[in-house]
């Protein structure tokens, strides 16, 4: 049976436990026992019904291809499976086509294999079927019992919606979990293959340059410490962009500007962060980069085509409006009253800003500048698009550089073989931007919840 | 000198230094502004090529020798299909040309025409059969993507060669060339060739994975939203799922591709390059987003209404789904618009899952292959010819169109509702 | 409703009158003198008609109900008000016979001449040193280090503050009691010299302790300041105040000797306010 049938069994089931539910219970109409409204049960009934039923079919439908899978390599006889690794992929990839055409061909073994995949499959699904009846009529003949109307079925619907509740919120720290597991393992199984030590030190990075496929030591060198200047390098153009002018922005619009012009102003601006960063990238590639390109070589500078300043001067734009609202935020915590007391000294405008309100929202500032660079280590698609892959151990702007988050993309979208160390090392290369990014947004959060307490 | 003097004294260096820093406020705002129409226009010009297509005036010979039928019978699917339209393609290019005789303009003279005008040939005959027989048929067909761009931005590149100026000089007095709406842009997929590749397919695309995120993300954001404001109790498994939602939002966007290649896929075994996984993958990004402006949104309820239900004797469940959350729906949903139009523009996690691939037939599902309005965005910005990239541009002013419009939305509902509150 | 009765003419000093100021309102040789002084806050007018002198080397209390306009009043005579985008002022306001709101008077200059200590102590954050050093930078009145550090522990001094932090000038103001930031928030505007100091109920936020230091603390400044002290404390309106002004829902209704005052009101609703019948 197939599974949006499965689903369909689930539901239906559980529309007829709530109409069983709710009838019989209007039949104890005027006993004083029933403590909640004969709807409550019909609902309280369709839970029981379909609830377990439903975890149990999500249950089977995220194990199910597991089992099959090893179900496919118990029916491999041994010196199949005693091939090596890339013929046993091959092999693997030719079952699995055989099962989605349903074709039988010529080789006994993946004949074979199909078979025993289909008589799996025919097992499984079988079984779940049955369960999924079990499973939903106990909860109708729960529901007919006596003892269902004991209970106060509103309150025990609520317990239910709670739990359900809860578990979405538990989502939040699920993805946490999963993130680092997933990177985690991943990047274990590469430092396996290359040292931890070689990763983080080592000066050279080419991971393409395969020269015999059986040695992993030879599949390339893994030193990532090209990746993380590159990246240091367009953040801090990015920043230096970005953090002038999006503070200076913020001290105008907070502090100059007019009411209204303010009000139409920062929207307006924050248009550029609405803008996708893949229009970023396109803008960075073919049109800021050339020209950074011809400016250069018009005053005798050479200039590569993929520069790294190209790709920081846009980051740097598209983080402007965070900077500069997150600057707003905390210059607007600053009390008029410090204000007042520098003014009330004579002092100007401008005065007062730099000297009393900026080192007052400092710390916050600090924090925003934290997450900005947080922002700009992490964004993917306009180095991507802008930065390049050569993998330059340079500080020079005008050079092409290229950045962790560039390679991740690059060993990703290739041709994969999930296990070797090429793909492996986009996950290390994510596992110390999940780190590197976390940190810094723990102390930027920190430093601004303190900011924030102190000025309430 | 008393220092009133002193002060005065120092006035007009200190005004100087104001008036400078009031500058340097306004020149920091005029700046992003600039940026912004800079950006803008460049699209914009980049991208209006694209809306028009070149197309060139054939007469495409119909009788039977050219087909290679013979007259006695019904022409049955099997010889239409079998009829070289290559062919006659460039029999009809060559009659408008009969001066052309070597070799190598030849060939010249056939890289005029793009190579799908054969196909729009097949599809008339397939759909016009009467036709066979009779006189030649006039039909403008599409010109090559390197003619197209010549045409229309009149540049010289290398790509057009000098004899092909020729032949477009003789197009153009014939009147034989003409631009007109390239409607194919919006009703094909991708395609190698620029003239014949369009966005239907990624727009498509884009609309099942966000549906995905959608149907996620709205239900499961808004639980734990009433969940964390109304129900959770104050302590330390409370603050570190805050802790926790802060964080993801500050994620990087690719970490969650990362995550949706390791667990969603390689775990899981769900389709590669399906919106399905996109979707999953984008409603964890925009999880946070909604969450905190759904609670937000419950927070700005006023707590009379509250303890005006639960003073009728309403439980506290009913009082949040009959009274709270019927409230706080506007900001709730302006939230979630907010977060849809990040995942529309979103890219790089979708990379992680597989989504760049290329795609010629349209999605027709959550399980299907597809591609999203940005990847195409990126996908075509890599292609080296011109034409990819007036319509990259192209698209991103569809995208742009999009987020303006899902914006302009949250805005109006936002506005709609607090008027009438 | 004002206006008709402004145009009453003779009418006795009677409750909601508000025909004309009671009392001494006007002296000879003022330091500041405020001739027919309105106020508006975009449409609303918050101080109407008002003439008011203040004597030089003396304390001038501003007493009245809490949104009587005393605390808008005071910030008209350095015009702190200009921070607030639709405040208009009209009349005449001069300071040593020269005009407040006249074009050629600088706010930076006025400013440093009329200084002015705020409600709640607003230190700088900055060590003490600096936010008593920050008046005399940004004005350059000294010209060496050591001429900076004279300022700064005179003006400490002065403010009776410098025995109890000349051990800890580095620390920041704010690790200082709330008395004790207040008197540095004084010696902060004393480092300037200014000849006016405006004081918006100093000491509110205060406890008794520091309260009596602070108001001790102004009785000896009068020596060679001008002082007007918003307060809504008539004890030290009677404690410190040589002058009292009192104010009704924008209107000035009585000034006089602060004894006389507080012995022998003229209008009612002074007495009123002062035996407590409202406030």
């Amino acid at each position: 049976m197939s599974v949006s049938s499965l689903f369909l069994i689930v539901l239906g089931l559980g529309f007829i436990a709530f109409v069983v539910g709710q009838q019989r219970a209007a039949g104890y109409e005027g006993d004083t026992r029933l403590k909640s409204l004969p709807h409550h049960y019909g609902f309280l009934t369709a839970i029981w019904s379909s609830i377990p039923a439903l975890i149990l079919l999500l249950a089977w439908l995220s194990f199910e291809p597991v089992y099959l899978q090893k179900q496919i390599e118990q029916s491999l006889p041994v010196e199949a499976l005693n091939q090596s690794e890339e013929v046993l992929e091959l092999y693997m990839n030719n079952i699995h086509l055989a099962i989605q055409n349903n074709q039988a061909g010529d080789d006994e073994v993946v004949n074979n294999a199909v078979l025993h995949y289909q008589r799996s499959e025919l097992h499984s699904r079988s079984l779940i079927t049955a369960l999924v009846f079990v499973l939903g009529l106990s909860g109708i003949i729960a529901g007919l019992s006596r003892l269902l109307f004991r209970l106060h079925a509103r309150v025990s619907i609520e317990k239910v919606i709670k739990a359900f509740l809860m578990l979405c919120s538990g989502v939040a720290i699920v993805t946490t979990v999963g993130i680092v597991f997933s990177v985690l393992f991943e990047a274990i199984r590469f430092f396996e293959a290359v040292s931890v030590f070689d990763f983080i030190f080592g000066s050279s990075w080419s991971p393409q340059t395969s020269i015999r496929v059986d040695q992993v030591g030879s599949s390339g060198s893994f030193g990532a410490v090209p990746l993380f200047l590159g990246t240091m390098l367009i953040s801090a153009i990015a920043l230096i962009i970005a953090v002038p002018v999006g503070l200076m922005t913020a001290i105008y619009l907070s502090e100059y500007a007019s009411a209204r012009f303010r009000a139409s102003a920062k929207p307006a601006l924050e248009i550029l962060a609405g803008i996708p960063t893949v229009v970023y990238g396109f803008f960075a590639a073919l049109t800021v980069a050339p020209f950074i390109r011809e400016v250069g070589e018009s005053v005798g500078l050479s200039v590569a085509s993929e520069s790294a300043l190209a790709a920081g001067i846009v980051m740097g734009v598209m983080i402007i409006p965070f900077v500069s609202s997150l600057s707003d935020d905390v210059i607007s915590a600053v009390p008029q009253a410090m204000r007042d007391g520098s003014l009330g000294l004579g002092a100007t405008r401008s005065e007062t800003i730099k000297q009393v309100v900026i080192p007052a929202a400092l710390p916050g500032i600090v924090g925003g500048v934290l997450l900005a660079a947080s922002r700009a280590i992490g964004e993917t698609m306009i180095v991507v698009m802008a930065a390049g892959l050569a993998a330059n151990l340079t500080v020079n702007p005008l050079e092409a550089v290229t950045t962790v988050t560039v390679q991740i993309v690059t060993l990703l979208t290739g041709d994969q073989e999930f296990d070797s160390p090429k793909t492996l090392a986009a996950f290390a290369l994510g596992l110390m931007l999940f780190i590197s990014t976390l940190v810094l947004n723990v102390i930027a959060l920190h430093i601004v919840r303190k900011y924030r307490e102190h000025y309430e | 000198m008393n220092n009133t003097e002193i002060v005065k004294q120092g006035l007009k260096k200190r005004y100087a230094r104001e008036k400078r820093f009031q500058l340097y406020g306004k020149l920091a705002v005029l700046s992003g502004f600039v940026f912004l129409v800079i950006l803008l226009f460049d699209i914009t010009s980049k991208a209006w090529p694209a809306f028009s297509v070149t197309e060139i005036l054939l007469e495409i010979p119909v009788d039977h020798e050219s087909l290679g039928l013979s007259k006695d019978s019904e022409p049955n699917e099997e010889a239409l299909s079998g009829i070289n339209y290559a062919g006659l393609v460039k029999q009809a290019i060559r009659n408008v040309f009969p001066e052309v005789t070597k070799r190598q303009q030849k060939k010249l003279l056939y890289r005029l025409v793009s190579s799908g005008a054969e196909f729009e040939i097949k599809q008339m005959m397939g759909e016009n059969t009467d036709l066979i027989g009779g006189e030649p048929v006039s039909v403008w067909v599409k010109a090559d993507d390197d003619i197209d761009t010549y045409y229309k931005l009149e540049t010289v590149t290398s790509r057009v060669k000098g004899e092909q100026v020729r032949f477009i000089e003789k197009l153009k007095a014939e009147g034989r060339i003409q631009t007109s709406f390239n409607i194919d842009f919006f009703t094909t997929s991708d395609s190698r060739e620029p003239e014949q590749a369009g966005i239907r397919g990624a727009l498509v695309g884009s609309f099942w994975t966000l549906l995905v995120t959608l149907l996620v993300s709205l239900p499961v954001g808004i639980a734990a939203a009433i969940y964390l404001e109304e129900f959770a109790p104050q302590n330390k498994i409370t603050d570190f799922v805050e802790i926790n939602i802060n964080n993801l939002a500050a994620v990087p966007s690719i970490v969650f591709g990362l995550l949706g290649l390791a667990v969603f896929i390689s775990f899981f075994g769900l389709p590669r390059s399906a919106p399905l996984v996109g979707g999953l993958v984008l409603s964890l990004m925009t999880l946070p987003t909604i969450i905190i402006s759904s609670r937000a949104a419950i927070k700005s309820v006023p707590p009379s209404l509250k303890e005006a239900a639960l003073g009728l004797g309403a439980s506290h469940m009913q009082t949040v789904f009959h009274h709270v959350l019927p409230q706080a729906m506007p900001g709730v949903l302006t939230g979630a618009i907010i977060g849809m139009a990040q995942a529309l523009g979103e890219t790089a996690p979708l990379l992680m899952i597989g989504m760049v691939a290329f795609i010629v037939d349209v999605p027709g599902g959550i399980f299907d292959s597809a591609t999203v309005l940005p990847v195409q965005i990126f996908l075509w910005s890599d292609s080296p010819e011109r034409a990819f990239t007036a319509l990259t541009a192209a698209t991103i002013l569809v995208l742009l169109a999009f987020l303006t419009l899902m914006n302009a939305l949250a805005i109006f509902l936002r506005n709609y509702f607090e008027k009438k509150r | 409703m004002q206006q008709g009765l402004t145009s009453e003419a003779g009418s006795v000093a009677g409750l909601n009158n508000f025909e004309a100021t009671i009392g001494e309102n006007l002296i000879d040789d003022a330091k500041i003198s405020v001739r027919h002084a309105d106020v508006f806050y975009g449409e609303k007018q918050a101080i109407f008609d008002t003439s008011l002198d203040i004597g030089r080397n003396q304390v001038i209390a501003l007493i009245g109900p809490s949104g009587c306009g005393k605390s808008t009043f005071l910030r008209t005579l350095n015009r702190m008000n200009d921070t607030i985008a639709d405040c208009r002022v009209s009349g005449s306001l001069t300071l040593d016979g020269e005009d407040i709101y006249d074009k050629k008077m600088d706010p930076v200059l006025l400013r440093a001449r009329v200084g002015m200590v705020f409600q709640k102590p607003n230190p700088f954050p900055k060590s003490i040193y600096d936010n008593v050093a920050y008046g005399p930078r940004i004005h350059g009145l000294a010209r060496s280090n050591a001429e900076l550090d004279e300022i700064v522990i005179t003006s400490l001094e002065k403010a009776g503050l410098f025995e109890e932090v000349k051990d800890r000038l580095t620390a920041p103001g704010t690790s200082l009691s709330g008395g004790q930031q207040q008197r540095l928030c004084i010696a902060r505007t004393i480092a300037v010299s200014p000849e006016v100091i405006l004081m918006d109920e100093p000491a509110s936020a205060l406890d008794p302790i520091a309260t009596a230091i602070i108001e001790e603390l102004i009785d000896e400044l009068r020596e060679n300041f001008t002082i007007a002290i918003v307060t809504h404390s008539m004890q030290q309106a009677a404690r410190v105040s040589q002058r009292t002004a009192y104010f009704h829902l924008g209107h000035l209704v009585e000034v006089g000797e602060t004894s006389r005052i507080f012995t022998n009101p003229r209008h009612q609703m002074t007495e009123n306010y002062i035996t407590g019948k409202f406030g």
